[in-house]
């Protein structure tokens, strides 16, 4: 049983008397510390800057956002001009990544594309994140008779399938960058909510609340100075992985013809009018895809890193 | 227990009717009206066409008719394909859809529940980290990506697969594989980080110094303990299937719902969007439910309560 063996061995409890080492009376310090005092935040920053994967996606995240600001100024051509004598042109020196079905270069709209993609989901992060900390606060915050009526309500909200709503939303209004962003919103916030809800319910009750309480602070000054800073922590981990979710459900759309309309386009955009021309020119699906893909693994893994780095049962 | 599953039914029921009211004046709230095509009608064509769609009545009648139609199983009639009613559309299509729905939950879950196993048996080793490391590259991937990509190598370029259609078994494994990687990738991270945790439990120690055999322990105690998590996610699974096979149906030209689902937002077609978007619902929600069922049978400390079970 090989199994078993590895169980044993994972979990082994033994004391032998390798795990013993002796030491000199002298050489023992019993009065200093031997690990530097860290404060929290501190010991969080080690901890993320010390798992490589994550410092690869944050890595990957600064270039990516860099390049979709600088890239568009600095390249010589535009996402927008028609150039019927140059289309679907594969990969050269001129353009990097070829041209599309209009001839316009793929490498500029790639980057145009990487800022929609990137406002997208920062801009959806944070309205989850606004809203959600509001709702959820005073959720947590009141409880009794307040929470279980605006729960019962996030409850409803969130029991509607997103993307279905989404798309109806969609559907109803005129397409544009600003009601993706809000139809994404519209229920995308109930998540940071109930996160926050968790966070302020647990905290509000420790001493330092009360001891602001005993002093006379009031109950917005309790939950935004001392509430909210302190749960700070899962705030961030979902801000981060709401990112990723955000940039796909664009991409989503778009694919499904309801996102931004040209001659601006997004990584969803460029990707269904690339599986057309697929067996021809196939550069035209894979630039985006692979950007797309870059930016949705970079999110996930300094995400991962955060959340452990947040989990105090992960410390060593 | 039967409280709180009645509960969750009673839940299941409100959230469905909100939807399904939400829908229809959304719908309606469209300015200008669907029968108004590029060619100009004279009155009384118009009029027998609100008529025969029942356009003309007062928005409130319109809801009452839908519910009352919709609890029959009658979806509308689509305004795109003339004289075909909603609810054939969606009962022909619903075939292809769902036995490729079935084979990716099912590739899923099994697929998933043996990575994240092994890599909690295996855990902070080789096994461990190339499991995880197909499931980081598994959700960075989306099926909007994977499918196109699939259908390029595997298809077009070593011939392999056929790149279109869903005929034979052989043409299941591309979507099959488009649909089931994320959901793959997310079970066995599941599964894993709960497992690692329920293996340094009590328990398992228990069950080891009663001299169980590893099989036992890992089949038997730590996953039927660590399934909690999984079970729960079965919903949100069903959800990740439904999207993304609206993207792979087609890329993969597969005649199912996803394909109809994307050709009436295209067209417009509301009543077909309506209908899809209710029939997709009441299946996520169905599945929401039997997953919260499924959720009070399987943790025991829920069934201590009630009389039903075991």
């Amino acid at each position: 049983m090989s199994s078993t063996h590895e169980l044993s061995k994972m979990r082994s409890d033994e004391l032998t008397p390798d795990l013993f080492e002796k030491l000199d009376r002298d050489d023992v310090r019993v009065d200093t510390v031997s690990r530097a005092s860290l404060t929290a935040w501190q010991d969080i920053r080690m901890r993320l800057t010390s798992n490589k994967l994550a410092m690869f996606g944050f890595f990957l995240i600064i270039v990516m956002v860099l390049l979709a600001i600088f890239m568009p100024f600095i390249w010589p051509f535009d996402h927008y001009t028609n150039n019927l004598t140059n289309t679907n042109k594969p990969p050269d020196a001129k353009h990097w990544f070829g041209t599309d079905d209009l001839g316009r270069d793929m490498f500029e709209r790639v980057w145009m594309g990487a800022r929609i993609s990137l406002f997208v989901g920062v801009a959806a992060a944070l309205i989850d994140l606004v809203i959600g900390i509001i709702y959820g606060g005073i959720m947590g915050y009141y409880g009794g008779k307040i929470d279980e009526v605006m729960n019962r309500f996030a409850e409803i909200l969130y029991s509607i399938p997103y993307l279905l709503v989404v798309i109806l939303l969609l559907v109803v209004m005129e397409p544009s960058l600003t009601t993706i962003i809000i139809a994404m919103s519209i229920t995308g916030w109930v998540n940071m909510a109930w996160i926050v809800r968790g966070q302020v319910m647990q905290l509000k009750n420790q001493e330092y609340a009360l001891a602001s309480k005993a002093l006379g602070a009031g109950e917005m000054r309790i939950i935004f100075r001392h509430l909210i800073p302190n749960a700070m922590g899962p705030i961030l981990v979902t801000l981060t992985l709401t990112i990723p979710n955000a940039i796909f459900t664009e991409a989503f759309l778009s694919f499904l013809g309801l996102g931004v309309q040209s001659p601006v386009a997004s990584w969803g955009t460029m990707i269904n009018d690339g599986v057309g021309g697929l067996f021809y020119y196939p550069w035209r699906l894979f630039f985006p895809a692979i950007f797309l893909s870059i930016v949705i693994f970079a999110f996930n893994v300094f995400g991962d890193g955060l959340r452990d780095a947040f989990d105090p049962k992960l410390r060593k | 227990m039967l409280r709180f599953i009645s509960g969750k039914f009673l839940f299941m029921l409100l959230s469905m009717f909100l939807l399904i009211t939400a829908t229809f004046f959304l719908m309606n709230a469209i300015p200008g009206s669907p029968l108004q095509g590029e060619k100009a009608t004279s009155e009384a064509v118009q009029k027998n066409l609100e008529a025969y769609y029942g356009l003309d009545k007062p928005l409130i009648v319109q809801y009452g008719k839908y519910l009352e139609n919709l609890l029959h199983g009658d979806l509308g009639i689509s305004m795109k394909m003339k004289f075909r009613s909603v609810d054939k559309m969606i009962a022909e299509s619903f075939g292809p859809s769902l036995r490729l729905g079935i084979t990716a939950l099912i590739t899923s879950v099994v697929v998933g529940c043996i990575l994240g196993i092994l890599a909690a048996m295996h855990h902070r080793k080789l096994l461990d980290n190339l499991a995880m490391t197909i499931a980081v590259i598994g959700l960075a991937i989306p099926s909007i990506v994977l499918a196109p990509t699939m259908q390029y190598f595997l298809g077009t370029k070593l011939g392999w697969f056929n790149v279109a259609g869903l005929d034979g078994p052989l043409d299941y494994v591309l979507p099959t594989i488009a649909l089931a990687s994320g959901p793959i990738a997310f079970i066995a991270r599941l599964l894993r980080s709960t497992m690692i945790e329920v293996l340094g439990s009590d328990f398992i120690k228990t069950a080891k110094s009663k001299g169980l055999s590893g099989y036992v322990i890992v089949v038997k105690h730590a996953f039927r303990n660590s399934m909690l998590p999984v079970v729960t996610y079965l919903g949100y699974l069903t959800a990740g299937i439904i999207t993304g096979s609206v993207v792979v149906e087609n890329i993969f030209a597969i005649p199912g719902i996803g394909k109809h689902f994307v050709t009436s937002i295209i067209d417009r077609d509301y009543p077909l969007i309506m209908g899809i978007t209710i029939f997709y619902a009441a299946i996520l929600m169905l599945t929401r439910f039997l997953a919260d069922v499924a959720y009070v049978l399987v943790d025991p400390r829920m069934r201590s309560g009630g009389k039903v079970g075991k």
